[in-house]
């Protein structure tokens, strides 16, 4: 246990290090010709503790719920959604539009069915029977 | 004014988000997640959409509309195909984080080059290579899952696989980091789907090998990559609500993996590149050792005697749909003031967590279904262990057999109890090909047939002699 728990802090860490190295070679100064500056590394402290708030929340997650658990998150992680509504509604070239779109179709199916699956099971967990109050 | 607007709507959006996992610690308050993860997705999207750049609608619209079109039904599946359901929408999700990825690419190569800076260029390859691996990995799950004709169930092993495998996915680094390096130039942009196509071939290549045994911590690390592909993405386009919402996925994809693996005393590595199936090299049981069949009657007569049921599904529970069943049994004994509980293993089933879900669908309530590990102590002074179409996770060789490939697995110790019903289809041996020796144990009778016609036919049997009394 105490060792797993090791060399997943240490699995971590390095995956830290890999953006942080990649963040300090990148720089926070000003890119050139007009790129919208970059604050890379607070990108990577989101993502880390992310990871860490992440990793405490759903260790406390109930063994029973594991499979609606599976869909919710599935349904959260369809926020890529934002970025396919941005590029297919921008004015861009059509192609690039197209691959939009089909993005938001993956994303947002993958939304509507997550949520709504996660309730229809949820629902089903009950500590008395529907007959035994009556 | 609307950057402003925006960027508060993403804040939220993550709160809820953070939210909404910490209500799935209790069945109590699982609903509050599901209200919490909608609201934060309404707020996600229409703040996006309200953004100045966003002037093309109609799209916009028709995506939704078809995705509308295809989500409802897909939440409608019946509660035996959730896990062909869940990889397909791991595919979804690893296709739109790989062709947002992509777009953005080509965008950037054609108009604004500067944009495409060693971060971003690293950011995306990665991300490409984590959501299209995705996406052919987790259709080749579905198709498994649903057991497509063409797609071969058993686990399909060639020598070399493992060198192929990992070759292709240092073929698609290599690739991804000339890229990365030169990521302006014109060969840039012919290389670019050169990865996209071995990250795809090696997601084919790496479900290929699986078992349907696995399939739980596959469907999980699935479940991780996708997270991270659209942490990636996040990455790339700047956007921290992309980066939270794919680390919280990713790390919760990562710990039900670690979960089913310690659920089967074995490693990632072990499940990915192992071909559990494969080892079959296992000694046969002794020739004269034979099943010993007991009949309905006999079977309802120990069970209406008994004071403590331990009942135990496994896939072949799902596979009968017997858990409606299972319920009606549950109730015949209920009445009769037994007390009845479901020891769940971790990885029984097609996916983590899939028992329960068939369980409460037959409205059983949660309270009585309890983990294998706190069940154990208990199956000892357990006066019937009923085995329902589970097979590897209640084989007594995990505990003392080295040569078993499935050794040091915890179990669910039905053979501690005092007596010992195995419901099974027929007298093959399990999916992984193991003999089992709970089934030839002295304290173990085999009730043949099909799991929801067996219990079907105890139910009658019970309610039928229930009038006696």
């Amino acid at each position: 246990m105490r060792r797993r728990a090791t060399s997943l802090g240490l699995a971590l860490l390095g995956w830290t290090f890999l953006w942080a190295a990649l963040a300090s070679a990148q720089g926070t100064g000003e890119a050139p010709g007009g790129t919208p500056p970059s604050d890379y590394w607070s990108m990577v402290f989101v993502f880390v503790l992310a990871t860490f708030i992440g990793l405490g929340v759903i260790r406390r997650v109930s063994r029973l719920l594991h499979t609606p658990l599976m869909s919710l998150t599935n349904a959260i992680s369809a926020i890529a959604v934002i970025e396919s509504i941005s590029i297919t509604g921008s004015d861009y070239p059509t192609v690039i539009r197209l691959l939009g779109v089909v993005a938001v179709f993956a994303s947002m199916a993958n939304i509507v069915s997550g949520f709504l699956i996660t309730d229809r099971m949820v629902r089903m967990f009950k500590t008395t029977r529907q007959g035994d109050s009556q | 004014m609307i950057g402003f607007i925006v960027s508060l709507a993403y804040l939220i959006a993550t709160v809820l988000y953070i939210f909404a996992l910490h209500w799935m610690n209790d069945p109590k308050t699982a609903r509050h997640s599901v209200f919490a993860g909608v609201a934060a997705m309404l707020l996600a999207v229409a703040a996006t959409w309200i953004e100045p750049n966003v002037v093309h609608h109609l799209w916009i619209i028709l995506g939704m509309v078809a995705a509308i079109a295809v989500g409802v039904p897909l939440s409608r599946v019946p509660l035996t195909a959730v896990p062909q359901r869940t990889a397909l929408s791991h595919a979804f999700g690893g296709a739109a984080a790989g062709l947002v990825g992509a777009a953005y690419y080509y965008l950037w190569w054609s108009k604004t080059p500067e944009y495409l800076t060693t971060f971003r260029t690293t950011a995306l390859i990665t991300e490409n290579i984590l959501g299209f691996l995705t996406l052919s990995g987790s259709l080749m799950a579905a198709g498994k899952l649903q057991e497509l004709k063409w797609i071969p169930q058993r686990p399909l092993t060639y020598r070399g696989q493992n060198v192929i495998n990992i070759g292709l996915l240092v073929a698609a680094a290599v690739i991804g980091i000339w890229v990365i390096l030169h990521p302006t130039t014109l060969l840039a942009a012919k290389l670019f789907p050169v990865v996209i196509g071995l990250a795809l071939l090696f997601g084919v290549l790496l479900i290929v090998p699986i078992g349907g045994a696995d399939m739980p911590t596959v469907i999980a690390i699935l479940n991780s990559y996708a997270g991270l592909s659209a942490a990636a993405l996040g990455f790339v386009v700047d956007n921290k609500l992309l980066v939270t919402a794919g680390a919280l996925d990713g790390s919760s994809g990562f710990i039900l993996a670690i979960i089913m693996c310690r659920a089967m005393n074995r490693s990632f590595a072990n499940v990915l590149f192992g071909a559990f199936g494969q080892v079959q090299q296992t000694k046969q049981l002794e020739p004269g050792k034979v099943y010993k069949p007991e009949t309905i009657e006999g079977a309802a007569q120990v069970l209406e005697q008994a004071n403590l049921v331990v009942i135990i599904p496994g896939y072949g529970m799902a596979v009968a749909q017997a858990q409606h069943k299972v319920r009606d049994l549950y109730d015949q004994l209920k009445k009769r003031g037994i007390t009845v509980k479901f020891a769940i293993h971790p990885v029984a089933g097609r996916m983590p967590g899939h028992m329960n879900v068939l369980l409460a669908e037959a409205d059983i309530p949660y309270t009585d279904l309890v983990e294998s590990s706190e069940i154990n102590p208990d199956l000892p002074q357990c006066d019937v262990a009923l085995v329902v179409g589970a097979n590897d996770v209640v084989n007594p060789a995990a505990r003392y057999d080295r040569t078993s490939p499935i050794y040091g697995m915890p179990i669910v110790e039905a053979d501690k109890a005092k007596t010992i019903y195995a419901i099974k289809r027929s007298t093959r041996p399990g999916f992984a090909g193991i003999d089992n020796e709970l089934y030839f144990s002295d304290r173990t009778w085999m009730l043949f047939g099909d799991a929801k016609a067996v219990i079907g036919d105890l139910v009658k049997q019970l309610s039928d002699s229930g009038g006696i009394h």
